[in-house]
């Protein structure tokens, strides 16, 4: 229980360090360019810590806050591809393995979901097979590109970092060759070059649920309640299975599981190839909800959702019913990045800042939890009223 | 062919010079996988640079007499200025795996995420778009050597060589080869190169011996830092028109890849980043090559896709890391943090 509150408290402690290297970084942006000056500042920093609950400005030019119905909603359908990714790569790391390929599997989750969408027709197939079928389309082709690199880390004893490099800028290069020669460009709009048809060409959408009516004005449909679902599943495979024992025991220790009689190889690919789904299908839910557009000239540069699936699993620690929270807390700072090109003179890739700098400390984050330990140990010796304290300060920041 | 060279060596010296930058890290026993992210911000960083001294009334001048000389020096302070904001950025990574012992594979990463993020954020505070261009000009009209340039007649023949070597090209690209050589000299030949190559292969030892393995490791990743950051702007200005808009196409990654073909030594890193090259070149601009000059383009006439040669490279890397895993040249103690209580 210690444990867990401590490893709760690092990632908080990491989130508050990044959301303040965000705000200095706003500040001091903000003071030498005498256009924005000390109230643009102040505006920008206000934005970054609760900008999900902004709701634009008043007529006096004042920013206006309270329940942003279209902003949650927002929120949540951004939240949705992250929870997968975030997932992907935690799977893959109580395996002992990085998954930096997550873009890579995106993408070609991607491509087999948007060409099964497309090119189904409706007016034979019902929508909602057509659906079913793109989403497991995505799901398996994501399979195949993680079982890639897993393969070639279990059989060839190659670095996984390495291999999923490589099958990230060959899937980058693949998904575009592939929609080049297709013909699922989209050609009726002529303004929008560049981009593939949306799914509700074909009719194929994802169900709303009703949320669209508790949320009105966003974007929000069932994928989100699809993919905490998903998640579930993942932590009763994780921690409640003999397969999951046997990933979480390579994982800890590749040799000893194999003198348990575990085959580790079967595992490592095993393992690669279920986060691969789990990323191909964050692709297929966020591209079948029909108002998404896919840019197809990819080749130059890797989905972010992708790469945003680290700091959503490494904040989580892995955990999958964690990995929910991190997501949208992730999704939030889109959101806050939106609210701030929209309503300030900053722009949206200040939130991509913060997530570095989250990112960059979670990698030392044994470095922060052996440090609270120890600060724990000494409070401990003098007596523990003061953590108590400590506590709900933390939480109302994290808001 | 004088094209198709020309366009070779221009995407061949910029991922020759950031591979050798990851040989640098690695050899010390760091992975340095934020190549890419030291690249965007070198980019960013000598575009700014260029921003800055174009307003400068000396170079202004220059620009307006045509002074070349003096445009190359400035070309060539930027590469330096470039190059030591890239060292100062890698010492995020050294501090965070030398000092913090942190996971360098995410510490990496995270230089990635920053670099695009940050660059972004300030082009579009400086600029009010997402791509710094130069104030006035291009980076043929202030940078490029032309037959012009050296008080050559336009209509000159100047032979085979000379038309591909001197005519249209940067200076960069032969003080990168320059630097290449010299700093490959220094790292297989000299006792520095010899003490830095050990820390990557057995630190415990090489401690033993009186080798400070974390001022190795820091020098191995700020020299790495600083090609990098260099390696980023001659790639903005010889193949991007000097400008920065917080990407550099996969350069980064594509030199890691580079560096595993070329298996971690400099004669190999050069051919097999001259092999990249040459398929990028092809694929920007396979359908307009005429190899022999009897007017056939028998590139476009093969029919293969642009997007085959341009997967090519991280292909035949996925291939070739399979066929010599066994007899890789990698650094043995690459990636694990230095603990001296081990053994």
């Amino acid at each position: 229980m210690k444990d867990r509150n401590q490893k709760i408290l690092s990632s908080l402690i990491s989130i508050v360090i990044g959301l303040a290297v965000g705000g200095v970084l706003v500040l001091v942006v903000g003071l030498l360019n005498s256009k924005i000056g000390i109230k643009g500042a102040w505006e920008g920093v206000r934005i970054i810590f609760a900008g999900i609950l902004s709701t634009g400005r008043d007529a006096a030019g004042n920013l206006t806050w309270g329940f942003n119905s279209s902003n949650l909603g927002n929120m949540l359908f951004r939240a949705t591809p992250l929870i997968m990714t975030g997932l992907s790569v935690a799977v893959a790391y109580q395996t002992g393995l990085f998954n930096i390929g997550a873009p890579g599997q995106y993408l070609m989750g991607t491509m087999a979901s948007l060409m099964i969408a497309l090119s189904i027709p409706t007016s034979v197939v019902p929508a909602w097979i057509v659906w079913f079928l793109a989403l497991l389309g995505g799901m398996l082709a994501g399979a195949i590109w993680g079982a890639v690199p897993g393969m070639f880390k279990a059989l060839l004893n190659i670095n996984e970092v390495l291999a999923c490099i490589m099958t990230n800028w060959i899937a980058a290069n693949l998904v575009t060759w592939m929609f080049d020669i297709s013909n699922f460009k989209n050609m009726a709009e002529g303004t929008k070059s560049g981009y593939i048809y949306k799914t509700t060409y074909n009719g194929v959408a994802t169900a709303k649920l009703g949320l669209d009516k508790l949320f009105p004005g966003s974007q929000i449909n069932g994928g989100i309640v699809v993919a905490i679902i998903i998640a579930i599943l993942v932590y009763i495979l994780m921690n409640r299975t003999t397969f999951g024992y046997q990933l979480k025991a390579c994982g800890a220790n590749r040799h000893a599981a194999r003198y348990a009689g575990i085959s580790d190889k079967r595992n490592i690919v095993l393992s690669m190839a279920i986060a691969g789904a789990l990323a191909g299908c964050g692709a297929s839910l966020y591209f079948l909800s029909g108002n998404t557009e896919f840019f197809w000239s990819t080749y130059q540069s890797l989905p972010s959702i992708g790469f945003n699936g680290i700091p959503v699993a490494l904040l989580a620690l892995n955990n999958p019913v964690a990995v929910i929270f991190t997501g949208i807390f992730m999704a939030m700072l889109d959101i806050v990045g939106l609210q701030l090109t929209n309503l300030t003179a900053y722009n949206e890739f200040i939130t991509d800042v913060i997530i570095a700098v989250i990112v960059y400390l979670s990698a030392f984050s044994l470095v922060i939890r052996m440090w609270l330990a120890k600060r724990g140990k000494k409070k401990a010796e003098k007596k523990t009223e003061t953590e108590t304290k400590a506590e709900p300060a933390e939480g109302g920041t994290k808001a | 062919m004088t094209f198709l060279i020309q366009k070779t060596l221009l995407s061949a010296v910029p991922l020759m010079i950031v591979a050798l930058a990851g040989v640098f890290a690695e050899r010390s026993g760091i992975i340095n996988l934020a190549l890419e992210g030291i690249m965007i911000f070198g980019a960013f960083i000598g575009v700014a640079f260029v921003r800055m001294m174009q307003v400068v009334p000396v170079f202004a001048e220059a620009a307006r007499a045509g002074a070349w000389g003096t445009l190359q020096w400035l070309e060539i302070l930027t590469m330096l200025v470039a190059g030591l904001m890239g060292a100062v950025f890698s010492l995020l990574l050294s501090f965070a795996s030398v000092n913090l012992r942190a996971d360098q594979t995410i510490g990496g990463t995270a230089l990635n995420l920053l670099a695009p993020a940050l660059v972004l954020f300030l082009i579009r505070v400086m600029a009010n778009q997402n791509t710094l261009q130069m104030v006035t000009g291009d980076a043929a009209s202030w940078f490029m050597i032309k037959k012009s340039t050296l008080g050559i007649d336009k209509n000159a023949d100047i032979g085979f060589l000379g038309e591909t070597l001197l005519n249209k090209v940067y200076l960069a690209t032969y003080v990168c080869i320059l630097i290449y050589i010299i700093l490959s000299i220094i790292l297989y030949k000299t006792k520095f190169g010899l003490r830095l190559r050990s820390c990557g292969e057995n630190p415990q030892a090489a401690d033993s011996l009186g080798i400070n393995v974390h001022r190795m490791r820091y020098t191995g990743t700020t020299i790495s830092g600083f090609l990098a950051g260099m390696g980023g702007f001659v790639y903005s200005l010889t193949t991007a028109n000097c400008t920065a808009n917080g990407d550099v196409a996969g350069f980064g990654f594509l030199a890691l890849a580079v560096m595993i073909f070329g298996n971690w030594t400099p004669l190999n890193i050069a051919g097999a980043s001259l092999l990249f090259g040459l398929f990028r070149s092809i694929a920007a601009a396979y359908s307009s090559i005429d190899i022999n000059g009897d007017g056939v383009f028998a590139l476009a006439e093969i029919g293969v896709s642009p997007h085959f040669y341009r997967m090519l490279p991280y292909l035949i890397t996925l291939i070739v890391l399979s066929f010599t895993s066994k007899n890789s040249r990698a650094p043995k103690a690459e990636g694990i943090p230095y603990d001296k209580g081990m053994r």
